[in-house]
């Protein structure tokens, strides 16, 4: 794998350049907090960031969107009959997003991109983005990646890595698609033969900057039915204090799920797509009004077990959860996915405890 | 705070122990700075989790909701406040609440702490005479005065002090008046606003909402078994991130807790965007005291004034 | 990449009433475009999207037979928002149907065995497919012994109501027909609940023979210790579950029972599998 040096007047004359070739997404600060948006032209991502405060999930999985559109019109002789929108999927690259979220992209796919069916709207806007990844220098309390299959500088979902040197930055080239956005964007500096060596010390000290970490080396040896009755020792005292609002769903970069409805304007309406929540009573609730999941205690469990069992099981390919640690952060009732997956991984049918206290 | 964590602890074992109450609902340490945790003791022991600090803005008579248990509550002001809405409301009844009355000095605000510092807070720590907060992280340390770093809505409290308890855990603390405090100024800068400012205010109001409703879900007002966000037959509003759908939201919402808020602060300490809601709902407190005399919570002896009818009623707002 | 969201647009060709209180009517629907009805290939036991643009979709599971050609049936029970506007569509109106979806019944595994189906309410739509599907002369010989055992209410409240009389003629399947109650003096099938009829009229549970039950959970929860005094395997018991769809393809997560999906995975399980997965549907 080839490693480029990028001067910071180099980044920016690249990202001109790159303006005219493909969109670009970036982090930007609004408000009092940044989030991945379309960057303006001439606006430049702000690298400084530490993590947006949304995940990169909406970049290609808007929170709304219009899957459909028809007309209500009877005299339209397509009248009722769904078409898809023309969409735009020409190449867009998001510039600074972190490996955590990246992985996330990973995890995600394996929802989206299955061998029967495969969700058009997901993997269109994939296949046409390139990722430019910025490595984790500074990581935060919170952040647990290292220990969820990810890491401050993973870059197994990335087709550039971008690492922070102090003067600039070490571009890793990963994939084809990197090579031809760097080409493009005129950064093609090679770097020292130290390079890599610098980048995974840089790497070995970000990682053990990060302080928390989940035990998830027992989840898969659990039977399921064991930890979905294990009331008393962990969803009675993790679901009191859950407020059951949407929070760490929408912040959650590995949250799928969503709702489908129809909206009509006059003469035509659309079929769309909307972010939906394990969290919300309406997300089981049946047309005869029985609810498989009526309480909030079992909608809490419904999430954690879908993140820390039901996917461990069906994929074997660990957790899903990156450990990028916004749920934590956002949770205004602070329940703590880090305590919940030590208690899973911990638990003992026999006795009915945990080697992890409640909060 | 130790003296009144300790206190909360004393009085919740022995409730407790004497068997007065089957639980008892107070707040734990949270995993995370800022944040504490609404939590249940069933047993003396687990009342040592129980804490008390500045970080104790949810409020808890949003978990006795419908609860069939007698239950010991820890509350401060405002939670007295709303547990008195809840009484009023049939939510609960009196007999079941025993209330561990909290004099409070306010809650610090979460979103203004982060905006204040540079790095990651690692930790808060406020001294124990109430003065001053300091928060902490990797390489820094900041001492703050503790008044100017509270949530709004304790900044313009006038009811620190529960108005409904059976045990207070200490002495009344000092409350403000309106020689004190402005209660109203910002609802009156929007109110003076022309209609084309006071839209582009409510836009900008609103603009970070992701729907997630943790502002409702957080409300102890909000228990209605279907939100009419959520109905279907009809569906009053449509689900998406559309603006005049997050807008139809907020008004309604705010509407519907007219004459019942008590200004807790909880919807905007919940809101992981940092939104403002209770510029909506703090309009409303506002009408509520200058056409009707009435602050929400302060009896269990009288309805809300948008519940009840009087032919006296004033009727100025209707235009 | 084929949309797994897009219908294929149909007319409504056909509508019946099926019980007295006209809360369940059978659509009969024919594809637009050429090639579709190819498309929609299916078996017994999978479910379709029925969508209404402007309202949304509903998953229904399929009540024709894929033995039945030129047409697709869905049997609708009035319920909610979908489905009311549904009722009240005419013939020749323009909807929506997207799948098949879905597993089916184990029809490879079902080849040489008895077939028991025991099914009550308006649940009784696949096992409709099912037994037009397996009396049809290229397949009756695959089966043994067919028994079916289905209840209603009251007589009005049958569905396929024909049907079911031209099937109790025939020598090639049992059929034990019940009603909880009625004073029709000219009744001359059973009175009773499932459950009770079951235990006087299924075969006993044997290697060779397995159960298809689907109706309400009430019927579910006391038919269930019937076939086990029969002494059916939970293996043996086969059975279709229901649950909050969306996509009705494995990705929208809003069905799953534990890991498994009902729209994707299921909707038909047998009892040893549903044994280990939470009771959350």
């Amino acid at each position: 794998m080839k490693v480029i040096q990028i001067k910071p007047s180099e980044l920016d004359a690249g990202l001109e350049k790159l303006e005219s070739a493909c969109r670009l997404i970036g982090p930007v600060k609004e408000k009092s907090y940044h989030l991945f948006k379309t960057l303006e032209p001439d606006q430049k991502p702000d690298l400084a960031y530490i993590n947006t405060r949304l995940s990169a999930k909406s970049v290609l999985y808007p929170q709304s969107e219009v899957m459909f559109e028809f007309s209500l019109d009877k005299n339209d002789d397509q009248y009722a009959i769904l078409k898809e929108p023309e969409k735009d999927r020409t190449p867009r690259a998001v510039i600074g997003i972190r490996p955590c979220d990246a992985d996330a992209y990973e995890v995600c796919r394996r929802n989206f991109d299955t061998e029967e069916y495969k969700d058009p709207y997901w993997l269109k806007n994939y296949e046409a983005t390139t990722l430019v990844g910025l490595a984790c220098s500074n990581p935060c309390p919170t952040c647990f990646c290292t220990s969820a299959g990810s890491g401050p500088f993973s870059d197994r979902n990335l087709d550039i890595l971008l690492v922070d040197n102090g003067d600039g930055y070490l571009a890793r080239i990963i994939t084809d698609k990197g090579e031809k956005l760097a080409a493009s964007a005129g950064w093609n500096t090679e770097a020292g033969s130290d390079a890599e060596a610098a980048i995974e010390k840089k790497c070995g000290e970000a990682e053990s900057k990060i302080k928390s970490s989940v035990a998830a080396d027992n989840l898969e040896k659990h039977s399921l039915i064991d930890l979905y009755e294990a009331e008393s020792a962990i969803w009675e005292p993790e679901g009191f204090a859950c407020i059951n609002c949407g929070t760490c769903t929408y912040a959650c970069p590995t949250c799928w799920c969503f709702d489908v409805q129809d909206e009509t304007y006059g003469k035509s309406g659309v079929r769309m797509r909307n972010w939906d929540s394990c969290m919300y009573p309406l997300f089981s609730l049946h047309a005869s009004g029985h609810n498989p999941r009526d309480t909030k205690i079992a909608r809490v469990r419904q999430r954690f077990m879908h993140k820390l069992k039901y996917y461990v099981d069906k994929y074997e390919k660990g957790i899903q959860c990156t450990g990028c640690g916004r749920c934590v952060r956002l949770c205004p009732v602070s329940i703590d996915i880090r305590r919940v997956c030590n208690k899973m991984n911990s638990y003992d049918p026999e006795t009915c405890r945990c080697e992890v206290a409640s909060g | 705070m130790t003296t009144y964590t300790q206190k909360i602890r004393e009085i919740s074992k022995r409730l407790l122990q004497e068997g007065r109450v089957d639980m008892v609902i107070g707040f734990a340490r949270g995993s995370v700075p800022m944040i504490n945790q609404p939590a249940f003791a069933t047993h003396s022991a687990d009342a040592d989790r129980f804490v008390w600090d500045g970080n104790c803005g949810i409020n808890l008579a949003n978990y006795v909701t419908g609860r069939q248990e007698t239950i010991g509550i820890v509350a401060k002001g405002c939670d007295a406040r709303n547990l008195a809405v809840h009484i009023v409301e049939n939510k609960i009844r009196r007999d079941q609440l025993y209330i561990i009355g909290v004099p409070c000095m306010g809650m610090t605000d979460r979103h203004k702490l982060t905006a204040a510092v540079a790095g990651e807070i690692e930790s808060v720590d406020e001294d124990e005479s109430g003065k001053t907060v300091t928060v902490s992280g990797d390489g820094f340390s900041e001492t703050f005065n503790r008044a100017e770093m509270l949530q709004e809505n304790c900044m313009l409290c006038m009811h620190r002090n529960p108005v409904l308890f059976d045990e207070m855990i200490a002495d009344p603390v000092p409350e403000q008046t309106d020689e004190d405090i402005d209660r109203y100024g910002a609802v009156r800068r929007v109110e003076n606003m022309n209609p084309e400012e006071k839209w582009d205010y409510f836009d900008d109001l609103l603009s970070d909402c992701i729907r997630c409703y943790a502002c409702r879900n957080a409300c102890p007002l909000c228990y209605c078994p279907t939100c009419f966000v959520d109905e279907s037959k009809p569906q009053w509003v449509g689900k998406s991130i559309d603006p005049a759908d997050i807008r139809i939201f907020h008004f309604l919402r705010a509407y519907h807790c007219a004459g019942r808020c008590t200004d807790c602060g909880a919807c905007v300490r919940s809101c992981p965007m940092g939104i403002n809601v209770r510029a909506l709902t703090k309009k409303l407190e506002k009408d509520c005291l200058e056409y009707f005399g009435w602050e929400a919570g302060l009896t269990t002896e009288q309805r809300p004034p948008l519940d009840t009818y009087k032919p006296d009623d004033p009727e100025q707002f209707i235009k | 990449m084929q949309n797994p969201y897009l219908p294929y647009p149909v007319r409504i060709d056909d509508i019946t009433v099926e019980t007295e209180d006209k809360s369940l009517k059978t659509f009969k629907f024919v594809f637009l475009k050429p090639g579709d009805e190819e498309k929609f290939a299916y078996r017994a036991g999978q479910f379709a999207e029925l969508s209404i643009a402007g309202l949304g979709e509903i998953p229904i599971g399929i009540a024709s037979s894929p033995t039945e050609k030129g047409f697709v049936k869905f049997t609708v029970f009035k319920t909610g928002k979908v489905t009311s506007h549904l009722h009240a569509m005419k013939e020749g109106d323009i909807m929506g149907v997207r799948g098949p979806m879905g597993n089916s019944y184990p029809w490879d595994l079902l080849e040489g065995k008895n077939v028991v189906i025991i099914g009550g309410g308006f649940a009784f739509t696949t096992l409709r497919s099912s037994i037009v599907y397996m009396l049809h002369p290229e397949n009756r010989s695959k089966f043994n012994d067919i028994h079916v055992i289905y209840g209603a209410r009251s007589p009005g409240m049958l569905l396929y109501k024909e049907e079911l009389m031209a099937w109790a003629e025939r020598d090639d399947i049992n059929m034990h027909i019940t009603v909880d109650g009625t004073d029709d003096p000219e009744w001359k099938y059973h009175k009773g609940f499932v459950p009770a009829i079951t235990e006087q009229e299924a075969p006993p549970g044997d290697a060779d023979t397995y159960a298809i039950v689907c109706g309400p959970p009430i019927m579910i929860k006391f038919t269930q210790p019937v076939l086990d005094k029969l002494g059916y395997g939970h293996d043996q018991i086969i059975m279709s579950l229901e649950n909050r769809m969306k996509c009705g393809v494995g990705i929208c997560g809003h069905c799953n029972i534990g890991k498994e999906l009902v729209c994707k995975d299921g909707p038909v399980f047998t009892l040893d599998q549903l044994n280990k997965t939470p009771k959350e549907y």
